[in-house]
């Protein structure tokens, strides 16, 4: 036949088209412009603040992306696969607080309360996640309905077991050592004191990566979120999937709240709003798409990395820290629209 | 393969309706091994929605569907795929966003190692997706280039070549030409012509081109506001009574007269 004595002449040809060099490559990854947002921001508190440039310093700001940047990385996920998440900012606390009140107040054992407040954690992700694809609304209402709902019960249900708005110290019980050896505990690397919450961050991103990328799960989360009447068509579970990136990101949620519990002994009921925020601007500028179908668990923890920077960096160079807020906002709004003119080019048909 | 004639799928009296509007009402087909089924008719006819029953994308209502004699009432098209029977839709369902190779593979997805370092086998993928591509004529430089930035008749290749590839028994085909170039659309006539004859492969095949299938149809029927006008073997129809029922019958006729007023054409010419 014709067309196969062409094929072979266009292979040739097409071998040679293939060799793409690799920073061609690169400038088409979803988190290439995250990487030149942390250069761009390293350099400035670098050149600003004299004391970031400390490798202690440097420890600081990672600790501060890795409280943000785990959730994050779940969120990513989650974003990939075409949702949203509002509720998991006050997720984390109710984590805490079920830990911190089951444990004290119930069993009178620790291990019992984390284990209580996981399946909390991932009966909330299932619940967002069941919602969603019972109700067919959209995840930003569904989620915001249970943010508003959990911001209530947290205050009131710490008011009514505790008769405060915190909760009690858990460093005296049983198990507490092990428990923050696990969750919270530090050590020292060239002379400087590092958060076991980085090591985590940076585990969770590497997996949720090579899960994306290579794996059928991560090529279905891309489908489902890009296109999900397709997805269906070719048999993958469309409803499963989601509810099962929601309950990842009660996953993550449950680990930093537990992180939290034993790093501050004690919970603030109030606490928590905002930050879920933060996780979708960590992914967003990491490069995933609001509407789904694209992005990068590696890009929430470089957009992490650079609120991470912001927070601290505004604290060493001095100034009033309400810029933190300001900051934030400018580069969401830069990296948004660097990164949809880099999707562009990414997605031209030029080589 | 050898028994030409043994019958895959089977519907009789299929129904489907969308709230109160009846999108299909007492269909009965039948699909053998070997065999290209023509569904013809008009916009809104209600073909889409008889093959997406068939593909296990929409579940009927009425009547019963059956696969090798067993009653079948598919959740999910997983489920046809896993029996051998894949589609083209005409959306042609895939991602844009995902490339030439992931969407190629989307859904059956092939694997190496074991436990929770069980992932894609990407070269396997990559090769195959490119040979079947090519397959079909076209030539796509970088299989890793998202399929949102193929033009439209390279997109429709992509997903015939998909079906193609994991249509083991039964492959339906909506408007799969409908994009094509002259090259291609013979391409994938002929490729329709040897999954049937060669490999016994049942074949489904919707167009809105008579020309298109009488050259590979073994059976045609035709869909009218969701029922079955025509439903009859190559042997008992010419082309022209195929196009005389397409055209909506006697209404050709009069459309005929009123646009040429009364030149002596024929349908048949228009080829
Ligand atoms: N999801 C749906 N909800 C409501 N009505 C629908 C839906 N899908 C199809 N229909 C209706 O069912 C009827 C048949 O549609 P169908 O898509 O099967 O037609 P078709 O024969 O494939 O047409 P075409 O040649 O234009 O592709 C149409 O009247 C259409 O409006
Ligand atoms: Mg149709």
């Amino acid at each position: 036949m014709n067309a196969i004595t062409e094929s072979v002449e266009t292979r040739v040809k097409r071998r040679q088209l293939q060799q793409t060099p690799l920073w061609k490559r690169i400038l088409k990854r979803p988190e290439v412009g995250a990487l030149g947002g942390v250069i761009l921001v390293f350099a400035f508190f670098y050149v600003m603040a004299p004391p970031f440039r400390q490798l202690s310093a440097l420890s600081t700001v990672l600790y501060q992306a890795s409280i943000l940047g785990i959730p994050a990385v779940a969120v990513a996920l989650l974003m990939i696969g075409g949702e949203f998440d509002l509720s998991a900012g006050v997720a984390v606390v109710s984590s805490s607080l079920a830990a911190s009140m089951f444990a004290t107040e119930v069993t009178g054992n620790l291990w019992t309360g984390i284990l209580l407040a996981l399946v909390l954690s991932l009966a909330i992700g299932a619940l967002n996640g069941y919602l969603l694809v019972r109700t067919k609304l959209h995840s930003f209402l569904v989620t915001l309905s249970t943010f508003l709902m959990l911001q209530g019960l947290n205050i009131a249900i710490t008011k009514l077991v505790t008769g405060n708005v915190a909760t009690e110290d858990i460093s005296g019980m049983v198990g507490f050592d092990l428990g923050q050896r696990i969750f919270a505990s530090n050590f020292h690397l060239f002379g400087t004191t590092v958060s076991i919450a980085i090591v985590y961050w940076l585990i969770f991103a590497v997996i949720a990566t090579w899960v994306l990328l290579r794996t059928r799960m991560g090529n279905w989360i891309f489908a489902v979120g890009g296109q999900g009447d397709s997805a269906r068509a070719v048999g993958i579970p469309v409803k499963r999937v989601k509810i099962g990136l929601f309950m990842v990101v009660g996953f993550s949620c449950w680990f930093t709240g537990m992180h939290m519990l034993f790093a501050y002994d004690t919970v603030q009921s109030g606490a928590g709003i905002g930050n879920e925020l933060l996780y979708i601007a960590s992914a967003v500028v990491g490069g995933c798409l609001l509407t789904g179908g694209y992005g990068s668990a590696a890009g929430s923890a470089l957009g992490a990395f650079i609120f991470g920077m912001t927070t601290e960096g505004v604290i060493y160079a001095d100034w009033d820290p309400d810029w933190f807020m300001f900051f934030v906002g400018a580069m969401l709004l830069l990296a948004t629209v660097f990164n949809g003119w880099l999707r562009i080019r990414a997605l031209s048909r030029s080589k | 393969m050898t028994s030409t004639n043994t019958p895959i799928i089977q519907l009789s009296n299929v129904g489907k309706s969308y709230g109160n509007i009846s999108a299909l009402r007492d269909v009965s087909l039948t699909v053998r091994q070997g065999e290209v089924t023509c569904i013809l008719g008009d916009n809104g006819a209600g073909k889409s929605t008889l093959i997406s029953i068939i593909a296990g994308l929409i579940s009927h209502d009425q009547g019963t569907y059956a696969v090798d004699g067993a009653p079948m009432h598919f959740t999910s098209p997983r489920q046809a795929l896993d029996l051998g029977i894949s589609a083209v839709y005409q959306t042609l369902a895939l991602v844009p966003l995902l490339s030439v190779w992931r969407n190629f593979y989307l859904g059956s997805e092939i694997r190496k190692g074991s436990g929770i370092f069980k992932r894609l086998d990407v070269k396997t993928m990559q090769q195959t997706a490119e040979r079947e591509v090519e397959r079909m004529g076209i030539n796509i430089p970088d299989l890793e280039q998202p399929v949102g930035t193929l033009s439209g008749g390279q997109r429709q290749v992509v997903a015939i070549a998909r079906a193609v590839h994991f249509g083991a028994r039964v492959l339906i085909l909506d408007e799969p030409t409908a994009a094509l170039g002259v090259t291609q659309s013979g391409l994938v006539l002929r490729y329709i012509a040897t999954a049937a004859r060669e490999q016994g492969i049942g074949v489904i095949f919707i167009t809105h081109n008579p020309h298109h299938a009488y050259m590979v149809g073994d059976h045609f029927m035709v869909l009218s506001r969701g029922e079955v006008e025509l439903d009859t073997p190559r042997a008992d129809l010419s082309l022209e009574d195929l196009m005389f029922h397409m055209a909506g019958g006697a209404g050709l006729n009069a459309l005929q007269h009123e646009l040429h007023r009364g030149e002596p054409t024929t349908a048949g010419q228009a080829a």
